[in-house]
């Protein structure tokens, strides 16, 4: 229901308006609460530094990690990181992504393939994706190949787990008016079973690429000359807090931002959603 | 012609859902169908559209066996199962895929015209009400032509207003090709209002109790007498198909009951 289509008295809608905005936090109250705490602290830290109740050598206070991250700015090395991280779990999400809508979908759709696939895909599941580093180390060398795998390995398990699922869970009516129209194999699956699994195909794709930001790390430490991975090393070993806490930072950022891409991307697929967390009246 | 030639079909928990039933409707004709719960009505549809195969006999259209969904056929189900997905001209589509552009669009937009939607097209299914809903769905099946169609129950889902609205609705679509109808319902006026003849279904396994000719002439009034002469020796064979004492009266039973009062 919107506001817009109600067709009842100016008085009444001013009213409701007024009920509404009493009721719940308004469009910038809420992000606004939940920067509260994040922000206070820092905020109480910097003081704390300043004040000298602290060196803030171990433990930065936000003045400083904003200096390193301006340097590395202004150098143009968080850039180039940036990129390099960026780029790599670009590659493996992609890589991830399609192999693991391919055999989910294969495995959601038949059978035959689910009984053939899945134990396997099951029992690689259970094994720590960490402990593949060594022997993706020895198949495809200590470059670009071996990290963009651990991470599309990472990334795979999610996508073919929520995209099978979800397959296999689709309504039987619907998948019915698919064989109505006399569809089967790959056109049923393009034209019923995705489209139905969209909703939860996105959060697979959202926690794939959680796992990715992840493994990137992992990739990353398995000795890497570039990268936000490298930024967090090189600040180890050589003593620099801050830059440790901004190469975070920029992690935070950009998990959150890619993240937030991939909703406004999907956004519109799914416009026809009915259900409770998709009605406009919930702000 | 669809023939329905001594279909059995057993389900593989051993339920015999039809027993050797035979059936047969020519072209044009609207046979309603009606019977207890348990009787195989619903059975005997998924069988006729080809989702389900039977165990014995066989079901053909115009020569053809069914043994899969057939292009010839549509099917309207009980619940108006449109994709939530597609807009209500993209549900009615959804069949045309293989047809030239213009002449799917040109066919989108005259049957969304013939069901009063065309101010509906590019809304998404969940925003209908139900009977505009099963309207959606009685367009998707239609626009593909079909000899037969087949209707699961269509409007039990529906208020008793709208019913009566799309039945009236239902009969001034067919009247366009006179597509085969072949309608399952519980509701006895419906099955008159709509009907050539009514099947009335035994259960447990579903056979034919009896073949009821209702052609009372078009438009009908549910109110005439007529009518309800016939509504009620569909009743009174719905109360012998459960072999329950007639709760109706339809002439016959009357006569019955005369012979044990007056001994």
């Amino acid at each position: 229901m919107s506001f817009i289509g109600m067709t009842i008295t100016a008085e009444r809608t001013s009213f409701l308006r007024r009920k509404v905005a009493g009721a719940r936090p308004s469009r910038f109250m809420r992000p606004a609460l939940g920067l509260l705490l994040p922000v206070g602290l820092a905020v109480l830290w910097e003081i704390a530094v300043r004040l000298g109740l602290s060196d803030g050598r171990l433990v930065p206070p936000p003045s400083t990690v904003y200096q390193t991250l301006a340097d590395l700015a202004r150098t143009g090395e968080l850039q180039y990181h940036v990129a390099a991280t960026l780029l790599r779990v670009a590659a493996g999400f992609a890589v991830g992504t399609v192999a693991g809508t391919v055999l989910g979908a294969l495995a959601g759709y038949s059978g035959i393939a689910r009984g053939l696939l899945d134990p396997t895909l099951q029992g690689l599941r259970a094994v720590p994706s960490i402990a593949w580093i060594p022997l993706f180390i020895l198949w495809l060398g200590i470059f670009e190949t071996s990290k963009i795998a651990l991470i599309a390995v990472g990334v795979f398990f999610p996508v073919y787990l929520g995209v099978m699922g979800a397959i296999v869970a689709v309504d039987r009516k619907i998948v019915e008016v698919g064989r109505v129209f006399r569809l089967s194999g790959f056109a049923l699956v393009r034209r019923i079973l995705l489209p139905a699994v969209l909703p939860s195909y996105v959060v697979s794709l959202r926690s794939g690429l959680g796992l990715g930001w992840m493994f990137v790390i992992a990739a990353e430490f398995m000795g890497a000359s570039e990268g936000l991975g490298y930024l967090l090393i090189d600040g180890q070993q050589l003593g620099k807090p801050a830059e440790i806490v901004a190469a975070i930072l920029a992690f935070a950022v950009l998990g959150k931002l890619t993240d937030w891409l991939v909703v406004i991307a999907t956004a519109p697929l799914l416009r026809w959603q009915d259900a409770y967390g998709t009605s406009p009246q919930k702000s | 012609m669809l023939e329905i030639n001594r279909v059995s079909k057993t389900y593989p928990n051993g339920v015999r859902a039809l027993e050797a039933l035979t059936l047969t409707v020519a072209p044009g004709e609207i046979v309603a169908v009606v019977g207890g719960s348990g009787c195989g009505k619903s059975t005997l549809l998924r069988l006729a559209s080809g989702l389900d195969a039977p165990s014995e006999g066989a079901i053909i259209l115009d020569g053809d066996a069914i043994t899969a969904p057939h292009e010839k056929i549509g099917i309207v189900f009980q619940e108006p199962r449109l994709l939530p997905w597609l807009s209500v001209a993209n549900n009615v589509r959804f069949g045309l895929e293989s047809r030239p552009r213009e002449e799917r669009s040109a066919r989108v937009t005259a049957q969304l015209e013939r069901v009063g939607l065309t101010d509906k097209a590019t809304v998404w299914p969940r925003e209908l009400s139900g009977g505009q809903a099963q309207r959606v769905a009685l367009a998707r099946a239609l626009v593909m032509r079909p000899e037969v169609l087949l209707l699961d129950e269509p409007f039990s889902a529906l208020d008793a207003f709208t019913r009566v609205d799309l039945q009236d609705h239902l009969l001034d679509l067919w009247a366009d090709g006179k597509p085969t109808l072949l309608v399952v319902t519980h509701d006895v006026d419906e099955a008159i209002v709509l009907a050539d003849r009514v099947i009335v279904m035994r259960p447990r396994p579903g056979r034919v109790q009896q073949e009821i000719v209702t052609d009372l002439p078009r438009p009908r009034d549910r109110q005439s007498a007529a009518f309800d002469f016939a509504k009620r020796r569909v009743l009174s064979a719905l109360d012998r198909s459960l072999d329950r004492r007639a709760s109706v009266d339809d002439g016959q039973t009357l006569a019955d009951e005369g012979a044990a009062r007056w001994w």
